[in-house]
Formats: C-alpha cells, structure tokens, sequence
C-alpha cells in the first residue's frame, strides 16, 4: 500500500474482506418515530423525514407509530407470497443461470420489500419505470410466471423476442415500461410519462427505481429538476442497497448525510424509508401516490436497504465485502419480519410458512417445466431469426430487406 | 518476454506508466479497490495509492470532465468507461470540450487523455454490453481512436497512448479478453498462450499510433480489419482459399492511408468490415477514401462485412456477428466480381 495519505479523499466503505462488520455506527431512528404529515405538505416542510427514517415495524415485530397502514391480515398475507415468490424465483433463476440455461441473471435478495410493497401501495393502472432489480413488481401485479422465465431464457415465447438481457423485461399490458440497461436514462423519461398523464387528464400516477450508485447521473438530477418545475405527478424512488456492483454507496452519496437529503434542493417532498420493512415501504407508498394523485406534485423516497447477494451472476462480492456483511445488516430481512409480524398477530405460523416455500418452489420449478417447453437459448427455438430486422423501424426500409437477404433467411 | 492475455498486457501498461510518470492517474467506475469489472486495473490502488487509482461515482459525462480538468491541468488521466455502450453520457465533454481544447485555445491547453472502454461483441451482452460504436468517434476531429487486436498491441498502443499528447479513446474488443476469437460460435475456446501475440516484453516499449500492419500477405485482395475482426479475417482468409492480405488498422483515426493503398493497389481488390451497423460506419469511410486513392487500380466494386442496421439482438448475436461465413462469402464475391 502506498504510503502516502491521498491528496484528495475517496470514499471507502468501512469494511472490506476479512473485517468483522459492524453497523453499530448507523443511526437507524426508531420505529414509529417519524411523523406523518397530510399530502398536501410543501415539500420543504420534509427535512425531518428525510433525515429520519420510516419504521413501522420494532423490533418485537409490531406495528407502530402514525405511518401503520394498518393493512388487512390478507393483504399482509400476499405480499409475504409475492415476497417469497421473487426470492424463490431469484434463486431458481440463478441455478439455471449456472447450468447454462441463460446468458444472465439479476436477484433482488433482500430487496423484495421495496418492489413487492411499493407495487401493491400503487395502482395496477398506475405506471412503473424499474430498474433491473424490481421483479418483485410484477410477481405483484400477477404477471405469468411462465411468459417472464421465457424472456429469461430468450427462448420462441419470450415476448421481446430474445432482444433483451435476462431480468430486462418491458410488459406493457402491465403498466410496466421497459427496462434500459443504462442507468438512469429513465428516471427523467418517468416524469416525461407522468405529464402526459396529466396531459390526458387521467388520474395516473408514475413511479421510477433506481439505485444509489445510479443517482451520480445527470439523468438522476435531470428527473428531479423536472419533477419540480413541473410538479408532476410522479414518485421518484431510490433504492439505497448501499452497494453499486464494488462501489459503496459513500461513493455516490458524497458529503449529504441521507440520499433522500437530495431531494430537498429541489424543493421536493422527501423521505428516507426502512427498505425492509415491508409496512413502511407500503405506507410512504400510499402516501406518496395520494399526493400525486391530488395535485400536490412529486415525492422522492429513500429506501435503507441491503444487497444481500451478488451484483448479477457476473459478480464475486467476496471481492471487497466481508462474507458475513448480509447477515450483521442491522434492518433484517424484509421476509422474515412481515413473517413474525404475521405471526405475532396469529395471522401465520412456521407451518404455514414452510408450505407457502413448498408450494412456491413447486410452482417455479413447474413453471419452468413449461417454459423450457418453449425452448432455450442454446437448443431452441428462439424467436424466428428474420426477427431481427423487425421492429427497428415500423416498417422495414430497402436495408433492411436487403440485410435480410444477404443473411440468407 | 512473459504470456499474457489482453487484460494482463494491459494492466502491465498502465502499470508501468503509472511507475515512470507521477502524473498518471487512473479511474474509472469500479476500477479502484476492485480492480475494474474486466480487472484491467486490478494491483494499482495498492501499488499507486488512492489518488492514483480510483473509483468514481457512476457519471460518464463527469467521468470525462473531470479528465479534461486535470489534463488541463498537468496530469496524464486514464478513466475507463465500464463498457463502450455507457460512454454516451460523455460525449458532449468528448465532442465539444476534450477534442477541440488544443484548437480553440490555439494550443494553451492541451489533453493528454486516454478513455479506456471494454468494447464490441461476441459475448451475448444484449444490447448494451456489446456496442461498437467507434463511428461516432472517428467522427470528430482531434480525437484518435485506437483498437488493439491482441496482447502484443494493446500494452504497446496503451503505452503510446498515455505518452501521447492528444487524446485518445481506447476501445478493448472484450471477447479477446483471454483468448483469439476465429468468429465460430460455437468452435472451441482459444487461449492467448498459445498465440504468439501472447508473447509480450514484460518492460517498457510502445507501438507506434497512426500505423497499421499487414498481419497476411497476398496479392488477390485486402482485407482492412480492426479489433475483433482481424482474427475472423485471418481464419476467412485461410479458409476460403483466396490469396487475401489482410490488413489490421490499429488506428482509426488517423488511419494509415500508405499501407492501405499499397496494399490495394497491390491486390486491386478489397473488402472493408466491421462489427457496428452498416449505415455510415468507419467502413465506409475507408471505402471512400480507397475509391479516391486507388479507383484505376480497383479490378472489383469495394466489398462490406459489417453488422446489420439493427440494435445488437441478445439471442440471435450470432446472426448479427460478421463471423467467417459472412467474410468467406465476400473474398468469393470479390473475386468473381469482373
Ligand atoms: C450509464 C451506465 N453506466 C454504467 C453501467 C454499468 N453498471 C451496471 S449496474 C451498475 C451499478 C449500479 O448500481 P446502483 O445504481 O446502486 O444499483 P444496484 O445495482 O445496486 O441495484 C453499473 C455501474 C450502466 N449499466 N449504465
């Protein structure tokens, strides 16, 4: 190591391989803690919000404090299903991934709170713009198990038409844009759909992800100026997973002390959210959308969270974060908290749980039964191969035909 | 002289300029602590300290500009941009700052500058992992664009490249990473180790910019190629039968026009590729500038192999990839053409 101290700082994250982590040094306010103010606050008036942090759930599991949504054991109940489904789901698609049954895969562990929970505090009809990290939004919204593991495997019934990576879903049927391998980009292309929703007097509110490494991005500053001038009805979410593939999130946050402090420059009504506590999430959700949906303008969320596993299938954590880093995240996990909730108010037992996995499993590995059915993307059948030529314009000009001939098909 | 693949090589010569010049810096998304997603600057930060080798936050266009402040003012940066695909976010700094700052300050600033940027397909990175758009580059005046096609080249063109005073975007063609790739799917894996442009000089030396080199020679026709599609042309080449010399570019811009036209004038035939879409690609414009320099010596229209005008397809890549049939097919139309 270079001797040297630096001339200018670069951030480092506290632990690196080999070190014991220890979180102590965060201060996670308590559950129940932060205020709830009505919609229609100026956005100014959120300092403490974005400061604080929104808990609902305590750490005996119970549910506290003005921002209980006090949700119907039911609806609890499914978005433990939803939940379980996308991890279930992950950890499948990342076995096949190692069998060489796709390019490329994505989890979400440890996530599936931000995108489960947001997804049911909105609207079916309300539009989303994910990132890659958000397949919890459309296990949610109901989509076919089977027609998202054939994108997955590009195979003849992948409805983009092997065009995608894995995980880069579109399912417009779904209010579900379709998802940019480039960062940022659309961020501000949220806004743009949210104003044309006012534009068409609908009363459809729209809601972007991104992560914190991706809010270094002019796009993330260019989302947020015009969120605020035009006081669109949107909901600009960042999911702070503390990791961008090496990069700690120290990287991308700079000298503010919480990421949802941004959004207070620009005059936007902001809070930072408990990420794994699946109430939390679903409150400032229902609250953010209400705003949006009355006229008060946009809301910028932070949500605390942890990447618990890999970047994607082409990354080694192992490389620059301790191994045990997962397990000593002080916010738990957004599965087995909704879970004890559940049970601490007799809504749900260990049994129940173990057949909710089973079952799951059953169905995902059934699902994928079928979807292989369809074809892989190394024996086929894929999409027919003149495909290619389709779709790049709404009609195909003389080089494309003639492309298309020199190909042979 | 030591085996190395093409990350090795590289990762050697940023190395040694980091060693020979203080004012040397490198970063880049990831490149720091981790040593890069291709681990191209792994060892560095330990080697050179923090503010040496660094990671930045994830901003392209930021990336770039932060280049261009410290060139200004006296330091020699290598950023790297994750994959080619993601340097448009840079590209105003690239095209309105970086490259005209010699000119409109009529020589007060300079920008020694090299963006590194892991580049072209092969490697079923969908759309947005697997770009060649080296066009939009040559396109702009003051910026040199250089791709190496092996170990032996990109540690002497990425040393040439720093040591240079202008600035440069180095494209990596990421399937040769590790290996020689012949433009067969499906063939074997190949390893540089057992090529002899795996052989590289564990010191210091460079190749030169702005010069190309006939890596075939024949006297029916040319084959001009660059990055990946050199190996594709030489296995072509030894397949089809066909008496071609092929040539590897190295540089793009500028390009070396002698050893192009001779050779041209040479052979009377010659086919132009590239991996990018067909549409005013850096094919074209070599296509142009040969149909100026050698018309009367042309016996047969100027051929292209290039990918298609379309995004880069995820499933059907292989469809997409100029591979060796698309190049067989042409030595033969070139040939039988009058
Ligand atoms: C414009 C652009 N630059 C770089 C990349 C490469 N890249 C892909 S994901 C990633 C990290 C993103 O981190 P973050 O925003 O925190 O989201 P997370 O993956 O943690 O969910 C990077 C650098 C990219 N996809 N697009």
């Amino acid at each position: 190591m270079a001797t040297n101290e630096p001339r200018y700082r670069v951030p480092v994250p506290n632990f690196r391989p080999g070190d014991e982590p220890d979180f102590s040094h965060l201060n996670i306010p308590a559950a129940g803690d932060a205020k709830r103010p009505s919609v229609d606050v100026e956005g100014r008036e959120t300092t403490a919000l974005a400061l604080g942090m929104v808990r609902v759930l305590d750490h005996n599991h119970q549910a506290v404090g003005e921002w209980n949504p006090e949700l119907d054991p039911d609806v609890l109940r499914e978005g433990l299903r939803h939940m379980v489904l996308t991890r279930v789901y992950d950890e499948r698609m990342q076995k096949l991934q190692r069998q060489g049954k796709m390019s490329f895969y994505m989890k979400s562990t440890g996530e599936e709170a931000v995108s489960v929970a947001g997804a049911m505090a909105l609207k079916n009809s309300d539009m989303v713009f994910p990132s890659y990290r958000q397949q919890g939004i459309l296990f949610a919204r109901g989509r076919d198990i089977v027609d998202m593991m054939c994108h997955c495997i590009s195979n003849s019934k992948d409805n983009l038409k092997g065009r995608q990576l894995p995980v880069h879903y579109t399912w417009a049927e779904g209010n579900f844009f379709s998802i940019s391998g480039n960062l940022g980009t659309q961020f501000p292309q949220a806004v743009g759909w949210a104003m044309a929703a006012r534009y068409k007097s609908t009363d459809q509110v729209t809601a972007s992800w991104i992560g914190d490494g991706t809010t270094a991005e002019g796009d993330f500053h260019g989302a947020l100026t015009l969120a605020s001038t035009y006081k669109a009805p949107v909901i600009l979410n960042v999911v702070n997973n503390q990791f961008a593939i090496s990069t700690h999130q120290n990287m991308a946050i700079g000298e503010a002390p919480t990421f949802a402090m941004k959004g207070l420059g620009y005059g936007i009504a902001s809070m930072r959210v408990d990420g794994n506590d699946f109430l939390a999430v679903y409150a400032a959700m229902q609250w953010a959308a209400e705003r949006a949906r009355n006229g008060h303008g946009p809301t910028y969320v932070e949500y605390f969270s942890y990447r618990a596993d890999a970047h994607s299938t082409s990354d080694d954590p192992s490389g620059y974060r301790p191994k045990t880093e997962a397990r000593a995240w002080p916010l738990g996990d957004p599965i087995e908290r909704l879970k004890n909730h559940l049970i601490g108010l007799g809504e749900w037992d260990e049994e129940r749980h173990e057949a909710l996995d089973k079952e799951l499993n059953e169905l995902v590995v059934k699902s994928y039964k079928e979807a292989e059915s369809f074809g892989t993307l190394h024996d086929g059948p894929l999409s027919p191969i003149p495909s290619i030529f389709e779709d790049v314009f709404e009609d195909q000009d003389w080089r494309l035909i003639r492309q298309r001939q020199d190909l042979g098909v | 002289m030591a085996k190395m693949n093409m990350i090795q090589a590289l990762n050697s010569a940023l190395d040694i300029a980091m060693e020979n010049d203080p004012n040397v810096v490198s970063f880049g998304e990831d490149t720091g602590y981790f040593g890069g997603v291709f681990r191209v600057t792994a060892g560095l930060q330990d080697k050179y300290g923090l503010d040496r080798s660094f990671d930045t936050p994830i901003n392209e266009a930021a990336i770039a500009a932060m280049a261009i402040g410290m060139a200004a003012n006296g330091l020699r940066p290598v950023a790297e941009i994750q994959f080619s695909d993601y340097i448009f976010p840079a590209f105003d700094q690239i095209v309105n700052e970086m490259t005209r700052l010699r000119y409109r300050s009529a020589g007060q600033y300079t920008q020694p500058i090299v963006l590194r940027s892991p580049w072209g397909g092969g490697i079923r990175g969908g759309q947005t992992h697997s770009m060649s758009p080296e066009a939009f580059f040559t396109h702009i005046p003051g910026l040199r664009v250089v791709i190496p096609s092996n170990p032996y080249d990109a540690k002497g063109l990425l040393l040439a490249s720093i040591e240079n005073n202008d600035p440069v975007v180095f494209f990596e063609p990421k399937r040769m990473y590790n290996g020689p790739f012949d433009g067969k799917a499906d063939g074997a894996l190949a390893s540089w180790a057992n090529h002899p442009k795996g052989e590289v000089p564990e010191g210091h030396y460079t190749v030169p910019l702005d010069t190309a080199e006939v890596v075939r020679e024949g006297n029916d026709v040319t084959v001009l190629a660059y990055g990946t599609l050199v190996h594709v042309a030489l296995s072509a080449a030894e397949k089809s039968g066909v008496d071609a010399e092929v040539i590897d570019l190295k540089t793009l811009t500028p390009y070396d026009i002698d050893t192009i036209t001779t050779s041209v004038k040479k052979t009377g035939r010659c086919i132009v590729s590239q991996e990018a879409p067909r549409t005013s690609g850096f094919a074209a414009e070599l296509s142009a500038q040969i149909q100026e320099d050698c018309f009367y010596a042309l016996e047969a229209p100027i051929y292209r192999v290039t990918g298609w005008d379309t995004p880069y397809p995820h499933a059907h890549e292989w469809s997409y990839f100029p591979g060796q049939d698309r190049f067989i097919n042409a030595l033969k139309s070139v040939m039988e053409a009058a």
